[in-house]
């Protein structure tokens, strides 16, 4: 082949700008090494600084792992904790775990599409709410449960979940 | 970190606990802190430093106490337990410790609840603080591991595992000790002890449970897990979706470094480990081994096929220990006390205790500890305290999306590993569902076949495609839209899948229709040929 590729080094390796949130990928990078084998980890660091993961993200932890962008990529997308899009200003989880689910989840899920006309993994077209739904938070004792912006609650009522979403949501949308 | 210094923190602590008169516990698990329980313990401290009793009475966060139903849950030293505290009654309770017990808040502790339980993996919670080494060993922790470190060879240890009878807790029930045996024999350059905290079971919370109240149990039995099988690194899987476990386990493994429990030549041996955290990212599919080995390395959490066995060629192609949560939380136990006295409880083939999260149309939803051999209905009826509001009991599902439904008829069965699979179940990690009249169980069929279709890694064919159809099948019942033939179908699919997939999500994914047909076949035929939902919640608005 005519053509000869320029390798850069891997270590030297830019952010992609100079959002001071990139210093804490980067101490991820160098802690494991520049290893492929930190893949997720780096990842994980990427998602909680910035919230999801862009393409520019995946690009600059593919370059700095020396992994093919097709395997950071897959890897993003393999896993649902990992995602390509921003959530919304507030986000609602809805636990769908066994217990959660027999003792309601649906219902709660139902009134959230009644109320703001989106499904899990929607956002509001106005960028307020974003619904979510979790395999299983480990709080079935207090099922079903409902995290709102962080905060679990337990034994929600519908009730509960329009009053809180009304909260979020500007009267006039 | 000498057995001496050790012995002489364990001084220090009893000491400490001596000049302290009283003690308050909070719970501050995430099932407590979720009811705001960390506003409690806070108000506690300000009464008892408002009234100057810093000295004489001490106010601790402590782990899970099981009855998460009635949180949160506030403990005194003298054995009173009480219930939906808020941060209000406060004063009402350091009053009490002199006073007497605030009546109104008591939670009775003399009930089945409290009293059938069988605490081994458990006796830390709910007393030590979790954020504190010193708690721990001051309650006996780390006594295990510099017994095994300095009195017994690594053969003796797998040996005392051997005769604990102990078996796998992540559901599959392997003896562990033969696992240890095999990882031991095996040759490398490198071996490496894994932790599977990767709880992905809807339903479950045994091991989140242990991890944030006593994760300092969980490193010392991978340290003798270390120890016994002679590797020197360790990984802890934890789901991403558990941070307070994450936080508790990272201020348990500093802990630990900083006193030489963990790090190059523990205790002045040769023995060195070191362990560290990875955090899952929400794949079901990475409780089975392989794939979680393989997520471990950075890469989608596809399985392999085995052999070869993890602990011939696991992580990074070297040998490979990988245990439960709660398997690593029975070692010290059984390292303190010899495995004879661990066989001695449960059943001939199932030793030990077993910790069940129970939960749904239940009475008492919470974490127990209950010996292996004890029946259903005690743990349901007993412990559990029943199904509110006057229902009648249906089901109860155990193994989650790999277990089955069992209808009233198994109440009597004691539970162990070989009983609930000839029942058509697992034992699984412990997650128990009661589900009472309400319930529809081919929508609970559906509901379990859902999670696998959305689960499978697609790395197979029969689970990725047989899942898809399956749902497709079981969305046409609970719509009624079904006919006799695709019921048919759905049963040749079970086979199918059980026979054919690559993994163990794969082949137990029909295990809940299997159960749910062979149980409550009424309720398909209802569906198919009635057009109805006995439960009346098919095509309910929720539903559709």
């Amino acid at each position: 082949m005519g053509t000869t590729i320029t390798r850069t080094d891997p270590t030297k390796s830019q952010p992609p700008n100079q959002d001071k949130r990139w210093r804490l990928v980067d101490a991820t990078i160098r802690r494991v090494g520049h290893q492929s084998r930190g893949l997720i980890e780096t990842l994980h660091t990427v998602q909680e600084a910035f919230g999801y993961l862009d393409v520019q993200a995946l690009r600059y932890v593919a370059t700095a792992l020396r992994v093919p962008l097709s395997r950071a990529y897959g890897v993003a997308t393999f896993y649902h904790f990992f995602t390509l899009k921003p959530a919304g200003e507030h986000t609602c989880v809805v636990c769908m775990g066994t217990a959660c689910y027999i003792k309601g989840a649906p219902q709660l899920l139902a009134a959230i599409h009644h109320n703001l006309g989106i499904a899990p993994g929607e956002t509001t077209p106005n960028g307020k709410v974003s619904v979510l739904t979790a395999r299983c938070l480990g709080s079935c004792g207090l099922a079903p449960a409902v995290v709102y912006d962080q905060n679990v609650a337990g034994k929600v009522t519908t009730q509960e979940l329009r009053e809180q979403l009304a909260k979020w949501m500007p009267h006039d949308s | 970190m000498t057995p001496e210094e050790l012995e002489q923190i364990v001084e220090e602590q009893i000491a400490a606990r001596g000049e302290v008169a009283r003690t308050v516990n909070v719970c501050m698990a995430a099932g407590c802190m979720s009811c705001q329980s960390q506003s409690v313990k806070d108000a506690l401290d300000k009464e008892v430093a408002g009234r100057s009793m810093e000295k004489k009475c001490q106010v601790k966060g402590v782990g899970c106490m099981g009855l998460c139903a009635e949180g949160p849950l506030v403990s005194t030293d003298s054995g009173v337990l009480y219930q939906h505290v808020t941060a209000a009654d406060a004063v009402e309770i350091v009053d009490g410790l002199e006073k007497g017990p605030v009546e109104r808040l008591v939670c009775p502790t003399n009930v089945p609840f409290f009293q059938r339980q069988k605490k081994i993996v458990l006796e830390n919670s709910g007393i030590v603080d979790p954020e504190r080494i010193e708690d721990y060993i001051g309650a006996s922790g780390y006594g295990a591991l510099i017994y095994a470190l300095t009195d017994k060879t690594s053969m003796q240890v797998i040996d005392e595992v051997v005769r604990s009878g102990l078996r796998g807790r992540g559901g599959a029930g392997y003896p562990t000790g033969l696992k240890w045996s095999t990882v031991a024999k095996a040759s490398g350059k490198q071996k490496y002890v894994i932790c599977n905290a990767d709880e992905g079971d809807p339903g479950a919370f045994m091991d989140r449970s242990v991890l944030e109240s006593d994760p300092h149990r969980v490193l010392e039995g991978m340290l003798i897990a270390g120890y016994a099988v002679g590797a020197s690194e360790g990984y802890i899987y934890v789901r991403a979706e558990y941070p307070l476990a994450i936080k508790r386990l990272r201020t348990a493994i500093r802990q630990a470094e900083r006193l030489g429990l963990l790090g190059t030549n523990i205790c002045g041996t040769r023995f060195s480990f070191r362990v560290d955290l990875r955090l899952g990212a929400g794949a079901f599919v990475c409780g089975e081994e392989t794939a979680l080995i393989s997520s471990v390395e950075g890469k989608r959490g596809t399985p392999r096929p085995r052999p070869p066995y993890p602990a011939q060629e696991g992580l990074f192609g070297e040998p490979t220990l990988i245990n439960n949560v709660e398997t690593f939380a029975n070692i010290p136990p059984i390292i303190r006390n010899g495995g004879d006295w661990y066989a001695k409880i449960g059943t001939e083939k199932s030793k030990g205790a077993k910790v069940f999260a129970l939960a749904g149309r239940i009475r008492n939803t919470g974490l127990v500890e209950v010996p292996m051999g004890i029946t259903l209905r005690e743990i349901v009826f007993e412990i559990g305290g029943g199904i509110p509001e006057g229902r009648k009991f249906k089901a109860v599902q155990t193994g989650g999306p790999s277990g089955g439904c069992l209808p009233a008829e198994f109440l009597d069965m004691p539970v162990d590993y070989e009983s609930l699979a000839r029942a058509g179940s697992i034992m699984g990690s412990g997650g128990m569902i009661v589900m009472d009249e309400s319930s529809c169980m081919v929508d609970v069929a559906r509901y379990f076949m859902e999670f696998c279709m959305t689960e499978s890694c697609g790395k197979c064919v029969p689970c990725r495609v047989g899942t898809y159809q399956m749902k497709q099948l079981l969305d046409r019942i609970t719509n009624r839209d079904a006919t006799a033939k695709e019921i048919g179908q759905l049963e040749f699919l079970c086979e199918l899948l059980k026979n054919t997939s690559l993994c163990g999500l794969g082949q137990s994914a029909p295990n809940p229709v299997v159960s749910t047909m062979r149980y409550f076949p009424e309720e398909y035929k209802a569906h198919v040929e009635d057009g109805k939902c006995p439960a009346g919640v098919c095509g309910s608005q929720a539903n559709e």
